[in-house]
């Protein structure tokens, strides 16, 4: 019944849902969707990655990548920021393919470890490197994306509706990605490692193309962040705010495409929101950190297979009401 | 100051370095040796002992060495209680032990947030002694003291491992769990040491180097970052790799800072790191089987 009305019904109520949101927001609710919105980009990249059975401590560096890249395209060489961005988002994936040589000799924890010793080393470089990176304050006056035909993108309403866009879309084609037949490589990759390779797939190769093309979608969740804000400066970037992706995606689940967007949104909604309101600013940490661990022990899968758990409550009671009309 | 001087103090504090690293180091890889998990919150451990001492020294008066006793058995019951209630639910789910860890070390950090404020605590060092070397250099002895207990816990850890039937069954099961589980050992006991034993050790490097250091909610976060390449430098679940990664990290580390900066030293450790894992992906003494 829902698979039949997917298209036709659930998809424009979807979309009428996200056009209508943020108007019952208040200014701060607004800005905080934009930032989810972002966010939901970053997840979904991340994820790709995942597919390949690698977890990496450097993307949210990548997404730096992306947003120091594309505010110095615009602002120190004057390119308009709609070309800008997309730039900024190929660097991320051209840093990420350097990066991929020595990081794709190792496997694992090393992977981790190693993934973040790379971010942190561009992270350290932007840092140190006041020209052209700024500093430790980062760049300052990034230009906003243009009006387009008279509609100005600063205000958070507005710039939303472009994040929308251009999430929409990205999120379009990752998931097109993973369902095509270089997805299925990126899951036999994963969980077929030997016998991949024994058939005559390249499974480094492979890997690479994960990581750039997740890195590619990290950049651009980065350009659309740097200018938004009109600033950027490397702690944005740093191992906290991965620390955070981790938990989006694992408290969501990575089983399913909307797993990690799930976890992000559910989560955000709840750090920022619910916390908020309840004013334990002290506590929020704890409560956060409390509600992490026991999402871990209890819910393995994540959030996501509470769906698949109900579903399955759901068809498990069908056979009895089936066998109720039957006796009446 | 003249140069050889100069050397010397920063060979001096390259030692202190050194030994203060390993000691969470080792606990560290300790833990990810017999249990598989990567305890991210290792750091908040090394906090919570500086933090007794804050408390025990700093605020109700006692003695510091008392302190920091209390420090080790504090932290290290810490470490048995996250072992099971956290980490043994989660044993054949090495990312759940990975998330569980996070989700402790914020709780961890929040709680001490909550209890003594985001402040710097003020801890006076109960050993202003500074023993000299030559003229102009000298070594504190407050340093001195976490280097002798580092050598101290350190050998003492090693013998156990190597001496005692104990030790045995703990590096059996570093080596394969399922072989050790099948010669009766048991692998909830092993990962009850292993677990005790490496948190107090980072309990008492934070209560040693307590008046040393700004002690606050979130000095762990440093420190991990530190050990993790430490531990990745020594190769996963080697003890002696992690050893002399700290003692070539903290020697490279203090001679960048002496003669640049800061940054610097962190870059050229990070690049040390990379270029180590690039020649050798399993660390210097790893094995390729257990990344």
């Amino acid at each position: 019944m829902l698979e039949r009305l997917r298209w036709p019904v659930v998809l424009p109520l979807a979309a009428l849902g996200l056009i209508l949101l943020p108007h019952g927001l208040s200014f701060s609710q607004q800005e905080l969707l934009v930032f989810l919105t972002i966010n939901v980009l970053l997840v979904a990249s991340y994820r790709l990655l995942t597919l390949t059975g690698e977890w990496s401590l450097g993307h949210v560096v990548f997404m730096g990548v992306g947003a120091y890249a594309s505010a110095l395209f615009s602002k120190a060489l004057g390119l308009p920021v709609p070309l800008a961005m997309p730039l900024g988002a190929l660097v991320a994936a051209a840093v990420a393919y350097v990066l991929s040589f020595p990081l794709f000799r190792m496997k694992g924890f090393y992977f981790l470890i190693g993934s973040f010793a790379a971010g942190e080393v561009i992270r350290l470089l932007w840092i140190k490197f006041r020209i052209p990176f700024g500093g430790p304050k980062g760049l300052k006056l990034i230009p906003g994306f243009p009006d387009i035909a008279g509609i100005s993108f600063f205000g958070p309403v507005n710039f939303y509706y472009l994040a929308l866009v251009v999430v929409s879309a990205s999120l379009f084609a990752l998931y097109r990605i993973e369902h095509s037949r270089i997805g299925l490589t990126f899951h036999a990759v994963h969980w077929q490692d030997r016998l991949a390779s024994s058939v005559g797939i390249n499974t480094r190769h492979y890997r690479t193309l994960a990581l750039v093309i997740a890195s590619f979608f990290a950049g651009l969740a980065g350009t659309l962040l740097g200018h938004y804000l009109g600033t950027v400066n490397p702690n944005r970037f740093d191992v906290e705010e991965m620390v955070f992706v981790l938990i989006w995606v694992i408290v969501g689940g990575t089983r399913t495409f909307f797993g990690p967007i799930l976890g992000v949104v559910v989560l955000t909604v709840v750090n920022e929101v619910i916390l908020r309101e309840l004013g334990t600013e002290a506590f929020r940490p704890l409560i956060y950190g409390a509600l992490l661990i026991v999402a871990i022990l209890f819910l393995p899968d994540g959030l996501e297979s509470l769906a698949s758990r109900v579903r399955e409550r759901f068809e498990a009671a069908r056979p009895s009401t089936e066998a109720k009309r039957q006796a009446s | 100051m003249a140069m050889t001087e100069l050397l010397l103090q920063t060979v001096v504090n390259a030692v202190y370095a050194a030994s203060f690293m390993a000691l969470v180091a080792v606990g560290l890889v300790l833990i990810f040796g017999v249990m598989g998990v990567i305890n991210f919150a290792h750091g908040e451990f090394y906090m919570l002992g500086a933090y007794v001492v804050a408390f025990a020294y700093g605020g109700q008066g006692m003695p510091f060495l008392l302190a920091v006793a209390i420090g080790l058995v504090f932290v290290g019951g810490l470490g048995l209680v996250a072992e099971r209630a956290l980490f043994r639910p989660l044993r054949d789910n090495p990312l759940g032990g990975l998330i569980v860890s996070i989700g402790l070390l914020l709780v961890l950090q929040a709680a001490v947030a909550a209890g003594f404020g985001v402040r710097a605590e003020n801890i006076p060092s109960p050993f202003r002694a500074i023993i000299p070397l030559t003229d102009s250099v000298g070594i504190p002895l407050q340093r001195l003291l976490t280097i002798v207990a580092a050598i101290v816990l350190l050998t003492g850890l090693w013998l156990f491992l190597k001496r005692t039937r104990l030790g045995v069954a703990l590096r059996a099961c570093a080596q394969d769990p399922e072989a050790a589980a099948l010669q009766g050992i048991s692998i909830d006991q092993t990962a009850r040491i292993a677990m005790g034993v490496g948190a107090a050790l980072a309990g008492v490097a934070g209560a040693l180097t307590a008046p040393l250091v700004r002690t606050y909610p979130y000095m762990g976060h440093s420190v991990i970052v530190t050990a993790f390449i430490v531990i990745i430098v020594g190769g996963m679940g080697s003890l002696e790799g992690a050893v002399i990664a700290s003692i070539l990290y903290a020697f490279l580390h203090t001679f960048v800072t002496t003669f640049a900066d800061g940054v610097t030293a962190d870059i050229v450790g990070l690049l040390l790191m990379l270029m180590v894992l690039i020649v050798r992906p399993h660390g210097l003494f790893g094995k390729p089987d257990r990344a």
